[in-house]
């Protein structure tokens, strides 16, 4: 039986499904699995980097490795990264913030307290503001609950989401593009009317009363189904990319995919 | 007649911390915990220097500056020490509301530079709309004099007084070399600041002799026209890492990073990550050989 771990990958991956010839950045574990699944099977014309400056054409394994153990097809080293991926919009990212709204704004600056003196600082926005007007972004949350779904709005809107109060008119807003959001018990989008979020599948033993409960502002029940399990081929794929099992430390006691009743 | 500019620019790193003045603003080179000018930011640290407004993809060089009290601004998108996310003086400062901040998005920062770089009052991007950067950082916008109209945010020129770097290879004129997988932003700060000065694992008399040929010059991605001054300071970077000779110390970093909650109080153990001087830190890390067996990162 799949884990939790491998069913959110292979839900992640679909965000990268069909997305063309633009670089697949999935930071953190999950997301990067995700997205090197994606390219190893069902969206082979995606880019993808190493995780540090070069461009590869086979996804590079999770974890300790010989530093050279890699083929590099090009190099996008960050600044290059900007004029190449960020600012032309050729980039879909799946990121992990510290908090998400209603309206998909993201933080991963501040909690609490005042931008001059945070209860708790974090990371800072690093390139939240520029990836999510430019380009698509994904987000991958291993702990669903209202303080990572927050009621109202984030502490510090570090990226952009769909809120007409935080639209500076004459600005140009289309590359604004929010797609996919998988967490430890569902997958959702931002279908809703004015791009409110809905749960488009449920993990398999988890309903969506539990979703609602776990989440801060209503959801949308947009529900097709459970969410599909990986089957043995991209079990295989996950294992290769994975050759440390850092996938199995995601979630606590790394469960299986189906929730205990 | 104005003197003839010297060509010669190798300096000691007292020296070049002597031409900085407090209330600076001063870009530091590299990226979170990766080649930083450490031992530079070492040398700040021994100095009297205070006020300063740094501007850095930050690590610990923020964290340091920040816990010794020789920030008044910090300009920055993260503060990271990668295997350890969370600078962890950084956050200190910030939580105790010790330092004022310009916080901006990644390429927003590298934009400023380049701005700065090219004597321009700002640039025009689209980053920053829709979220609290503006607001906060009082960033202005501008709206395009042609038929689109667009509105834009008007990221400001990061103005240097001085940049420090730290890179893999130098000659006396100023010819630098950077064999990594990645320069990060550092032609940036170079061109963005008054006055650059670079301290190099080896410093050599001519950057054109040696045995990798002509394709070595295209590790040459600053000019010398951009650099003041160069220190030879091998293990320069430490405790970051220097791509491709040696990765970061991740057991000084957690030592470091230990040392914000036991003790908590930068002066008692300025002494054990500062030094008295630079072969006096050196020696205190187990010297060159072990720091030249620190394994690369694997990202």
């Amino acid at each position: 039986m799949a884990s939790l771990a491998e069913l959110c990958i292979a839900a992640a991956a679909e965000a990268f499904r069909g997305n063309g010839e633009v670089v697949a950045t999935g930071v953190g574990p999950i997301p990067r699995l995700a997205a090197g699944l994606a390219k190893s099977t069902h969206s082979p014309e995606l880019l993808m980097t190493d995780g540090e400056a070069y461009l590869v054409e086979t996804p590079v394994p999770l974890g300790p490795r010989a530093y050279d153990a890699r083929d590099a097809a090009g190099h996008l080293p960050f600044s290059r990264f900007f004029d190449s991926a960020v600012w032309t919009g050729r980039r879909h990212a799946m990121v992990t913030p510290t908090q998400i709204d209603r309206f998909g704004q993201i933080n991963l600056s501040y909690l609490g307290g005042s931008h001059a003196q945070p209860k708790t600082q974090m990371l800072g926005v690093r390139g939240f503001p520029g990836n999510s007007i430019y380009h698509p972004n994904s987000f991958f949350f291993p702990v669903h609950s209202p303080r990572t779904f927050v009621p109202g709005e984030v502490d510090m809107v570090s990226g952009v989401g769909y809120n007409p109060a935080k639209r500076i008119a004459g600005g140009n807003y289309s590359g604004v593009d929010l797609r996919l959001v998988v967490t430890n018990l569902c997958v959702m989008d931002f279908g809703g009317p004015d791009h409110a979020m809905r749960v488009i599948s449920l993990h398999p033993g988890v309903d969506f009363a539990t979703v609602q409960a776990a989440t801060g502002f209503a959801l949308i029940d947009a529900v097709s189904g459970e969410t599909p399990l990986p089957d043995a081929e991209q079990l295989a794929i996950i294992a290769t990319l994975d050759p440390h099992q850092i996938r199995a430390t995601i979630f606590k006691d790394n469960p299986p995919a189906r929730a205990a009743a | 007649m104005s003197a003839p500019t010297r060509p010669d620019k190798r300096m000691a790193a007292r020296a070049i911390v002597a031409q900085l003045r407090d209330g600076m603003t001063i870009g530091i080179g590299g990226w979170g915990p990766r080649r930083k000018p450490m031992a530079l930011v070492r040398e700040i640290l021994r100095s009297p220097l205070k006020d300063l407004t740094i501007v850095a993809y930050g690590g610990a060089d923020v964290g340091m500056l920040c816990a010794a009290g020789k920030v008044k601004k910090l300009v920055f998108a993260f503060v990271s020490l990668d295997a350890i996310p969370l600078e962890p003086w950084f956050r200190k400062a910030r939580e105790a509301g010790q330092i004022a901040v310009l916080e901006l998005d990644e390429g927003m920062l590298q934009w400023g530079l380049k701005a700065a770089a090219f004597g321009l009052p700002f640039l025009p991007t689209r980053v920053g709309l829709g979220t609290d950067l503006a607001a906060l950082g009082g960033l202005k916008t501008v709206t395009s004099p042609y038929g689109d109209g667009e509105v834009l945010i008007a990221m400001p020129a990061l103005k240097l007084d001085a940049a420090l770097l730290h890179v893999n290879k130098c000659d006396w004129r100023g010819n630098v070399q950077l064999f990594g997988a990645d320069f990060y932003y550092d032609e940036w700060f170079a061109k963005a600041a008054d006055k650059c000065f670079v301290s190099t694992e080896e410093l050599v008399e001519r950057i054109e002799d040696g045995a990798a040929g002509i394709g070595a010059a295209h590790a040459n991605i600053i000019e010398r026209c951009f650099l003041s001054g160069v220190a030879h300071i091998p293990c320069g970077a430490h405790p970051s890492s220097m791509p491709p000779i040696h990765g970061p110390d991740m057991r000084a970093f957690k030592a470091y990073a230990d040392a914000a909650k036991d003790p908590g109080d930068w002066t008692m153990v300025a002494e054990q990550f500062v030094g008295a001087d630079e072969q006096a830190y050196l020696h205190s890390v187990g010297g060159k050989e072990a720091v030249m067996q620190i394994p690369l990162a694997i990202y």
